[in-house]
């Protein structure tokens, strides 16, 4: 899969000579320097372009260095404020009205809570349906079920909240009558649905990595197909589902406008999934749709919620990507 | 398969009816378990079209918002996103085909690569609001743009960057290296290689994740909600620093609000951005289908 050798692009000397070289028999005319000349741009623009795609480059990495320090300074603004033992332990969030108090845990567990009940729909259903496309479906249905997943993975999040909001939650009043409008359970399962294809996509992937070879010993031992499936192809793309598991949850906590508009805004520590909660992206949505003055603490505490959601997401994908790395079984 | 002494001792039993019947029981389940997925697609788009398919009209693409429902439509929004969409694919496209061709092309294989590598898997999946607060302290606040159009679509840029740049770079690794070998012993340099070798060859599927991340980038509301996307835009924007919102804010906003006649322009507004998606999504499917031969 080598593309090139090296880093550095091809001595520049090599391929002048070739057109440069004067031949034996015109030693003493000077050499046809037009090439030489012309390669002397084409290097210089060489650099240009490559300093120029380098910049591009510096993007994405300056993007990260971008998020961590405005987080960072911002937070520390707010942590001057309030003290973090008080932020991180805190059982009462209400930074908006009067007596104040800055606990995030009530927003932990509503975060906690969604991804929880998300994974509970999603993990399920999408291993199953992982193993159905990968073990199986035959090819023509494959190609119809799989895009029709991916389908939920491309609609957007605004969407989900509108179908949560007036179809799931009628649902679900209609079988436990005390539900709130809004309520967790309803955003659990609409964020559930949403990231079915992500972990049945990544799952089917690592399942169809195993080689054939493991699946036909299986079967030559006697095996049936349900066992090769779930004792053979399972096991051998563990680490794959595992870090789709754990790419699927850390969406599910950053999830933000389905939680917002079926979840509520009511930043309580509760189990019951059938009450209206809040989670940390709806607690920041809120407070950037109100008119907080610039600088004030409550305009600070965007920036502390939303370092905690950063390095728990973030903590959560390189967990992830480490999985996957350090547990792939490699075939030869 | 002399099926003698187990690990218990006790004689190897291959009850295969029983087996035989768990699997046929399971594959039902698994098919079931499958269409969970599909069933709730199909149910959401019923759900939407029969709430919002009566109040879609040219009038409701045409007006502008109203506190009347019967008045109401989402002319500056479609045309919000619209703005949105084309600043955002101007700036996203090459910053993001520049970094796939540095890392594919020029990247030595060091540890700096790597850590540029991973840094971009780790920032497709940084939450999108996020990215919002990255736009608002960056753009919004430090670089002075306002609650404008550009703050907004400098912002959605950063988002879907990754998406591009892994989609490019998967692009830009299918082109045979046999291509680039011929052009390079042919005097070409490294760039007059990828300009007019690689690059050609790689379009179609830089132009199909390109498309790809551009539909996250319509679709989103969270960071444009930070960035300060407003509600209520009696105006059509006009240039890249006027006040905007986007479809999928507009939507929110009918949302929101208790009365059910609003909850049915969102839905009209749901299937207008659903349209939308469709046509971006098509051209994907066709560009990759029209080009992908000819590799």
């Amino acid at each position: 899969m080598e593309k090139h050798t090296g880093g550095r692009p091809p001595s520049p000397a090599s391929p002048a000579p070739a057109h440069g070289a004067p031949g034996p028999a015109r030693r003493n005319t000077p050499p046809y320097d037009g090439w030489l000349r012309g390669d002397r741009r084409r290097r210089r623009r060489e650099r240009i372009v490559v300093g120029l795609l380098f910049l591009c480059t510096a993007v994405s990495v300056l993007t990260t260095l971008g998020i961590v320090a405005v987080l960072v300074t911002e937070a520390a603004g707010f942590f001057a404020e309030v003290s973090p033992v008080e932020f991180f332990t805190g059982t009462r969030w209400t930074p908006l009205f009067r007596p104040r108090h800055f606990g995030i845990l009530p927003l932990l567990a509503g975060s906690a809570m969604v991804a929880v009940g998300a994974a509970v729909v999603a993990l399920p259903i999408g291993l199953v349906s992982a193993i159905y496309l990968s073990e199986y479906a035959p090819d023509r249905v494959r190609r119809i079920v799989k895009p029709a997943l991916e389908i939920l993975a491309g609609i957007p999040t605004v969407v989900y909240g509108y179908f949560a909001l007036t179809f799931v939650t009628p649902m679900l009043r209609q079988i436990w009558p005390q539900t709130n409008i809004f309520n967790a359970a309803s955003a659990s399962i609409v964020v559930g649905i949403m990231i079915i294809p992500l972990v049945s996509s990544l799952s089917e992937d690592a399942m169809s990595a195993v080689p054939r070879s493991l699946r036909e010993g299986a079967y030559a031992l006697g095996a049936t197909r349900f066992e090769v499936a779930t004792r053979t192809v399972v096991p051998a793309a563990l680490s794959g589902i595992i870090a789709s598991f754990i790419l699927a949850i850390s969406r599910a906590v950053g999830e933000t406008m389905a939680v917002v508009i079926a979840a509520g805004a009511t930043p309580r520590l509760t189990l019951n999934p059938l009450e209206s909660i809040q989670t940390m992206t709806a607690y920041i949505v809120q407070v950037s749709m109100g008119e907080t003055p610039f600088g004030s603490l409550e305009y600070k505490t965007i920036f502390a919620v939303g370092i905690t959601l950063f390095a728990i997401t973030l903590a959560m994908n390189i967990v992830s990507l480490a999985v996957l790395r350090r547990f792939r079984e490699v075939y030869e | 398969m002399n099926a003698t002494a187990g690990t218990h001792g006790e004689r190897f039993q291959p009850r295969t009816r029983l087996r035989r019947t768990i699997g046929s029981v399971c594959a039902t389940l698994f098919l079931a378990a499958t269409l969970v997925g599909i069933v709730a697609l199909v149910v959401l788009l019923i759900v939407v079209w029969s709430d919002g398919a009566g109040a879609l009209s040219w009038k409701f693409i045409n007006s502008f918002p109203s506190r009347f429902a019967s008045r109401a439509g989402i002319k500056p929004a479609l045309w919000g996103s619209l703005w949105i969409l084309a600043l955002t694919a101007a700036f996203a496209f090459p910053l993001g085909v520049g970094t796939a061709i540095w890392l594919e092309e020029y990247a030595p294989r060091n540890r700096l690569t790597t850590i540029i590598q991973t840094n971009i898997a780790n920032l497709a999946g940084v939450p999108s609001i996020v990215y919002g607060i990255l736009g608002l302290a960056l753009f919004v606040r430090a670089l002075a743009l306002g609650r404008s159009i550009i703050a907004g679509a400098l912002t959605l840029t950063l988002l879907i960057l990754p998406v591009i740049i892994i989609a490019a770079q998967e692009a830009i690794r299918a082109v045979p290296s046999s291509i680039r070998q011929g052009a390079l012993a042919l005097g070409a340099t490294r760039w007059q290689t990828v300009r007019h070798q690689v690059l050609p060859l790689a379009m179609p599927g830089i132009l199909t994740g390109t498309i790809l991340a551009l539909s996250r980038a319509v679709g989103e509301t969270a960071p444009l909600i930070l960035v300060g996307a407003l509600a209520f835009v009696p105006f059509v924007p006009r240039g890249p620093t006027d006040g905007f919102t986007v479809l999928p804010i507009q939507i929110f906003n009918w949302i929101s609000r208790p009365q059910p006649e609003f909850h049915r322009l969102a839905a009209a507004g749901i299937l207008v951005l659903l349209v939308l998606l469709l046509g971006l999504n098509a051209a994907a499917i066709l560009l990759r289908n029209r080009y992908s031969k000819k590799l």
